[in-house]
């Protein structure tokens, strides 16, 4: 009898859980592998088992979709055919002879590493939230946009009372709306892009009607909850003394600039911030997979340029999870098909990959809008840290270029130690790249996370 | 009219809580919340200070990231709050600088 091939997905959000479906109903035998107690990502965060959410699609969108995923899993788990291992961090994979060996940390503590072995990976590691400095981003109660509606989504939280969403991006209606109807007042949802930029891009969004009427429907959540939003506006500075009190909020001129006279002072107990979206590409790196700008380039199959390796979802570009179930749709039957020695068959995948088209088109735009001003690097005080971690003040990375002749983040890194801690500049490095004036290039660290001396000693158990 | 809360929002029926100690108070803890979770219900948006300026960290990227809400559970320092489910009998304390190794 011959074995059925084995793939390994990493990230069981809507892009690893259906392409996971779509191989497994096709013969493959999948192994999926999360961080996360629950499948669903960080899209689809579920409340804990414990606290006895009746009705947890109040907390979300396209429920329904959730709920064939969900049962779908359940299913193909329940007949065998996908293996999920939840907790599981994984922080390197390895390229063997003619397979993968995937490795991760087990639970809570990430102290213990097994190795999952597959013929195939699939690369389905999603994004996470970028957000550029400014005075005062460091104080208890300023915390990412996406942070606070993980919290509320798994822990059933809220950051504050008093709630100021602000940045830039797609991100921040859902996050006001949802923090609005679990009971915070939101203070305002301050928003830096002009929305009559989008005109620019009118036939773009014209064939996105759905997009629009979401957009609308959360237009009309927001004055439901009386939430005032300030386009061409920005949070400039946090206040408090250990935590957050207020913020100061400007318009900003068309060039980016702060109108003169125009900042208020806005009390608030929290703030959730986000300037868009980046993408987790660690380990696409570490296997020396091709990269498109701070994207994993694939190609029409969600192919990266390393053969047995599929990227789908948010590491291949942001445009949220309608683009990353269509892409996990393909990247799982090309991987069924490859698997098979055979090419897909265009046709199972046609509707799929129109929506590809047409979404990422749709981001595009988007994207295109929903820039923060270049002007927000003159904004960052020269005392204002920019690396968390290492404790880094702007001043230091201005002198790294200024006067050090750094070009570059990894010479700025090198001279300053901004995005040499913890984090190992997820937090800062679109930061450091705005204040060196260089664009901002992939990391290339070694591991995608961090990773004890005695796991790298140990020969890796298989995990089971 | 009642206040809307999370837990009002999804109708939510939790099992019953437990308690754990944070630097010697006790906490009230809905089963299945992480640390940083029942920190945030009890009001607690500080726990860790930063190891050269001594700044107040919390929670900040909220999904393991950032690796600003770290404490020590149990005696292990550098937990990440809000990766970690609370248990109960838990003992949490905050973190100065590098984390206390008891």
């Amino acid at each position: 009898m011959s074995e059925r091939p084995r793939l390994a997905v990493i990230g069981a959000g809507p892009a690893g859980l259906v392409a996971a479906l779509a191989a497994a109903a096709r013969g493959v035998a999948v192994t999926l592998i999360d961080a996360a107690p629950d499948a669903g990502g960080q899209f689809y965060r579920q409340p804990a088992a414990g606290l006895g959410a009746r009705r947890p699609g109040a907390l979300h969108h396209q429920w329904r979709t959730w709920e064939r995923l969900r049962d779908g899993l359940a299913a193909q788990v329940g007949a065998g055919r996908i293996r999920h291992l939840t907790e599981h961090h994984v922080w390197c994979v390895e390229r063997e002879s003619a397979s993968f060996a995937v490795h991760a940390l087990l639970g809570p503590e990430q102290e213990e590493s097994v190795v999952v072995r597959a013929d195939a990976v699939l690369l389905a590691t999603g994004g996470y939230e970028k957000v550029l400095p400014f005075p005062g981003w460091t104080l208890p109660g300023v915390v990412t946009a996406g942070g606070a509606q993980a919290m509320l989504k798994s822990g059933l939280v809220l950051p504050g009372r008093t709630v100021v969403v602000a940045g830039t991006g797609p991100l921040l209606m859902p996050v006001a709306v949802g923090l609005a109807a679990a009971g915070a007042k939101v203070a305002a949802l301050v928003e830096s892009a002009d929305p009559k930029d989008f005109v620019r891009h009118a036939r773009v969004l014209a064939a996105h009607p759905d997009k629009l009427a979401e957009g609308a429907r959360y237009a009309a959540e927001l004055a439901r909850y009386r939430v005032k939003v300030h386009v061409r506006h920005a949070v400039v500075a946090a206040h408090g003394t250990d935590r957050l009190e207020a913020v100061t909020v400007a318009a900003l001129d068309a060039d980016g600039r702060v109108r003169a006279g125009s900042e208020r002072r806005v009390p608030c107990d929290s703030l959730a911030v986000g300037h868009g979206m980046l993408p987790h590409t660690d380990l696409a790196e570490t296997l020396g997979c091709r990269l498109d700008g701070v994207n994993v380039a694939v190609d029409d199959e969600q192919r990266t340029d390393v053969p047995g390796v599929w990227a789908a979802g948010e590491t291949t570009g942001i445009g949220g999870a309608a683009l990353s179930l269509a892409e996990g749709r393909i990247a799982g039957l090309s991987i069924a098909a490859r698997l098979d020695s055979r090419a897909p068959e265009p046709g199972s995948y046609a509707s799929a990959a129109k929506a590809r088209a047409g979404l990422r088109e749709f981001f595009t735009a988007v994207d295109n809008v929903c820039t923060p001003p270049d002007r927000w690097v003159e904004r960052v005080g020269d005392d204002t840290l920019v690396c968390r971690c290492e404790e880094v003040p702007a001043a230091a990375i201005r002198e790294a270029v200024d006067e050090l002749g750094a070009g570059d983040v990894r010479t700025v890194k090198l001279l300053t130690r901004a995005g040499m801690g913890w984090c190992q500049g997820r937090m800062c490095g679109a930061a450091v790249a705005g204040l060196a004036g260089c664009p901002p290039t992939p990391a290339r660290r070694p591991f995608a996370r961090p990773v004890p001396l005695g796991v790298l000693a140990r020969e890796p158990d298989e995990a089971s | 009219m009642t206040p809307r809360t999370p837990l009002r929002l999804v109708r939510a029926r939790p099992e019953p809580p437990f308690t754990v100690t944070f630097d010697e108070r006790e906490l009230t803890v809905l089963p299945g919340q992480t640390i940083a979770a029942a920190l945030w219900s009890a009001g607690v948006m500080s726990w860790r200070t930063t190891r050269s300026s001594g700044e107040p960290r919390g929670v900040f990227c909220g999904i393991g990231v950032c690796f600003d809400c770290l404490l020590t559970v149990n005696g292990r320092p550098n937990q990440r709050a809000c990766l970690v489910r609370a248990e109960p009998g838990d003992v949490i304390r905050t973190q100065e600088g590098t984390g206390r190794h008891e």
